[in-house]
């Protein structure tokens, strides 16, 4: 039995190239919800009062808060050309350069780096691996992320 | 939800090479995997539907890697205080990790320098399942303050 194709062609065709950029505006609202949803209780990420005192002058982001930015469209996108039946998250790696903010405008940029295939024991097993910066409205880098999904 | 306040500040003199990070542990439920799903827009339903992750061949519901990928944040965070920056936080994802059981997040000083004059720290990190398994591990870089 061949197996079929996992990826067409036309993602193989996108390692490399830069993805369209996207514009997020980040709320306060997004900040907090993001805290309760990993359970951290930093006042530094929800307490304004507590926040306003500290070095930042106001609630910031937890650091991990950056990946969840545009990695639904990204993923959207990218599946859009693939047809896994399962997709699981490999690896992360992220790199900090400022805390992010409310009413701040993050422009993410994402490429994909490498795409590999190999031959697993029930089949064809994809890897993916893309790299991701943020920039904020002032076209300051703040963060990067480089992460690798697996799909089969 | 009450809020804590935030712990001691660590200074980079306080932290010596080999010595461990004060675990944390957190217990993922569904509806946290939820939650997840909602913020991060990673609306795959092996993480939340469990007759759809069975039929995958999974046996059951997993937790979301990047979820506890923000647990070793979290681990970082409150670790190095308010004065502290995470400036690199890596994760890989090796096993697989279930709501309902206790993750330990755990991490070790592997290297202390000065460069640039910022006092940065290097750790490992890893996560522990109930039956001891390292399903996650990482690395972090942070730079800490200077007491002296």
């Amino acid at each position: 039995m061949v197996d079929k194709p996992l990826i067409t062609e036309e993602l193989m065709a996108k390692i490399g190239m830069e993805g369209k950029p996207r514009e997020y505006e980040v709320e306060r609202g997004m900040i907090k919800r993001f805290a309760q949803a990993i359970d951290d209780q930093n006042p530094l990420w929800q307490d304004e009062e507590y926040a306003r005192k500290s070095k930042y002058g106001n609630i910031i982001a937890p650091p991990t808060f950056i990946a969840a930015i545009g990695f639904e469209q990204f993923m959207e996108e990218t599946l859009a050309l693939a047809s896994f039946t399962t997709i699981l998250h490999g690896k992360t790696e992220l790199e900090c350069y400022q805390p992010i903010r409310p009413k701040e405008i993050i422009t993410v940029t994402t490429k994909i780096t490498d795409i590999r295939q190999r031959q697993g024991k029930a089949g064809k097993v994809v890897f993916i691996t893309f790299a991701t910066t943020y920039k904020n409205q002032k076209q300051e880098l703040v963060a990067k992320c480089q992460q690798m999904v697996i799909g089969y | 939800m009450k809020l804590t306040a935030m712990s001691k500040q660590l200074y980079y003199e306080d932290v010596a090479t080999g010595s461990e990070i004060s675990p944390l542990t957190k217990q993922p439920t569904t509806r946290q995997l939820v939650m997840w799903a909602g913020v991060s827009g990673d609306y795959n339903p092996i993480h939340y539907d469990k007759d759809f992750a069975l039929d995958r061949g999974l046996p059951g519901v997993i937790v979301q890697g990047q979820l506890i990928g923000c647990f070793l944040g979290q681990l970082m965070t409150d670790w190095i205080g308010e004065q502290g920056i995470l400036r690199k936080l890596s994760c890989s994802y090796k096993g697989m990790n279930f709501p309902g059981e206790a993750l330990i997040c755990k991490g070790k000083v592997n290297k202390k320098y000065i460069k640039d004059s910022q006092h940065y720290v290097e750790c490992s990190l890893w996560v522990e399942n109930p039956k001891g398994e390292k399903t996650v591990s990482g690395r972090a870089i942070v730079i800490l303050p200077s007491s002296g």
